[in-house]
């Protein structure tokens, strides 16, 4: 578990998010920090606004009231925003691969937005990061040649190479059997553990939030209903917190044992 | 209510041509966004235009045969069958190069170009770019937008020279009208502000057609649908669109330029 940190400033401050789909309040009246260097993992069960939380954060979403806060500033503020932009990467739920580019091409890309240094500089840090994710001889391929762990490793590439101090992950492990799953969550640990990203971490999956968090957030129809350390989620007796968290791990477990009877390579 | 309504969609299509004058200023000014423009404008002018040469080539043919024949056939009825070459060459540069051009490409290029916006919005790599800091509009749309400038120009002057070789096959080897006539007949007719005309036509034509294409393409997702449907949706709005774009354009330059 990521140890939290607590000499810094929060990063980000959430004040009082509302967003609503039609007459369907999906986030209402949202209240959190994130603190610098910490991984925090938004927990809930599907359709309770996760996704659209981050998406609210970063401003792919207009919000309908309340406000973010990056390092103290409004990020209504539009150089704010772009400097949240500059310094922080996004992993899609469904990786949102730039489909005509190559592996190489799609990794190279944020450096190139962001204009620092020269090609061959860039082209080296590429390389570095696909060697990383063991993404090194498929450098020339497009993504619908790749296989579904070898995308998500692509997508955390891509999200990485530019070193970002601040991390979104939707979702990074979805939609992956155990065996992949297990490697693409490893390699990001690791990642943050080496390079000390603050992680904002969209899941499903208590047992990934529990490994990695230094805290947990658990959203519940549109409100944060649980707000601290991992150790005190995990041993909360709340009645709806253990309904959900028990539910959750015995989905898991017999996903878990229909995938292992026939897992694919990675 | 009936005012209502009106007065609604109304505001809906200001809205909507509101987005739309904002989106191609955007693609234009942010051009360069993302880096690589050369590629980008290389990339842009090989599938707007190259790919493009074929279809342009095969109409132009078809369209200079048949005027070929139908100017011979009416001309004759007047004794005028010398003025052969100055009606194909004129119909052509004036009006049916620039008209019939831009909407083969809109056909082609066009709704290639709103299809692969809409998918890209639609797997999320349009809010990818935009979380670059890329403008995605000048990223995605601005060196298209840029290269039509030069595209169909170049099209339709190969669609009115194409064009012409066709009303002589027709008019002077199928029919029996006099080659040299023909020629010089084409030679004195099209003077440089024909030339002029047609070319203004044609690089207004390419904005609005890259303008349109890739605007339905890029908010495919407000289109009321989603997913592939949102896609289909966008593409068919996009050469629809552009269609009446081209027709009304063209009357509003001829209007003005006459």
């Amino acid at each position: 578990m990521t140890p939290l940190p607590s000499d810094k400033p929060p990063i980000l401050e959430v004040r009082h998010l509302r967003k609503s789909f039609a007459e369907r309040a999906v986030l209402a009246d949202v209240d959190f920090d994130v603190p610098t260097g910490a991984v925090v993992s938004i927990l809930g069960r599907s359709g309770t606004g996760k996704s659209v939380l981050l998406k609210c954060i970063i401003g792919l979403l207009e919000t309908d009231g309340g406000h973010v806060l990056y390092k103290g500033e409004s990020l209504k503020l539009p150089e704010v925003r772009s400097q949240l932009r500059q310094s922080s990467s996004y992993v899609f739920q469904q990786n949102a691969l730039f489909d005509s580019a190559t592996v190489f091409e799609n990794v190279l890309l944020p450096l190139r937005a962001r204009g620092k240094g020269t090609r061959k500089e860039w082209e080296v840090k590429v390389r570095k990061v696909l060697a990383r994710m063991e993404l090194e001889e498929s450098s020339g391929l497009y993504p619908a040649e790749l296989s579904g762990g070898m995308q998500k490793r692509l997508a955390v590439a891509r999200a990485l190479v530019t070193e970002p101090e601040l991390v979104f992950f939707d979702e990074p492990t979805a939609g992956l059997d155990p065996l992949r799953r297990n490697a693409v969550f490893s390699m990001v640990c690791e990642l943050q553990r080496e390079r000390g990203f603050t992680a904002i971490l969209v899941t499903h999956d208590v047992q990934e939030a529990l490994v990695v968090s230094s805290r947990i957030l658990w959203l519940d129809a549109g409100r944060v209903r649980f707000n601290g350390e991992a150790a005190s989620f995990e041993a909360s007796q709340e009645p709806e917190l253990r309904e959900f968290r028990d539910n959750i791990e015995a989905l898991r477990a017999t996903l878990e044992k229909s995938r292992s009877r026939h897992s694919p390579t990675l | 209510m009936f005012a209502e309504r009106v007065g609604h969609l109304a505001l809906q299509q200001l809205d909507a041509a509101g987005r739309w004058a904002l989106f191609g200023t955007r693609a234009i000014r942010h051009v360069g966004a993302g880096g690589a423009l050369g590629a980008r404008l290389a990339r842009a002018i090989f599938e707007l235009g190259v790919r493009c040469v074929p279809v342009i080539v095969i109409v132009s043919a078809f369209a200079g045969l048949v005027l070929g024949l139908q100017g011979h056939y009416v001309l004759s009825r007047f004794g005028a069958s010398g003025m052969l070459g100055t009606l194909v060459s004129l119909s052509l540069c004036r009006e049916l190069g620039p008209v019939l051009a831009a909407l083969m490409i809109a056909g082609q290029a066009g709704t290639a170009l709103a299809a692969e916006l809409g998918i890209q919005r639609s797997t999320e790599q349009i809010d990818a770019i935009e979380l670059l800091d890329i403008c995605p509009e000048g990223f995605l749309a601005g060196a298209r937008m840029l290269s039509s400038l030069f595209v169909f120009p170049a099209l339709t002057s190969l669609f009115v020279i194409v064009g012409i070789a066709g009303g002589w096959l027709s008019g002077c080897v199928l029919m029996p009208q006099d080659p040299d006539a023909y020629w010089a007949a084409v030679h004195f007719a099209i003077k440089s502000r024909d030339v002029f005309e047609c070319l203004l036509k044609a690089g207004v034509f390419g904005l609005l057609t890259t303008a349109l294409c890739a605007y339905q393409g890029f908010y495919a997702h407000r289109s009321g649908e989603v997913g592939a449907r949102a896609v289909g949706v966008a593409t068919v709005r996009g050469i629809v669109l552009s269609s009446i774009a081209i027709l009304v354009a063209d009357y509003l330059i001829t209007a003005l330029l006459l």
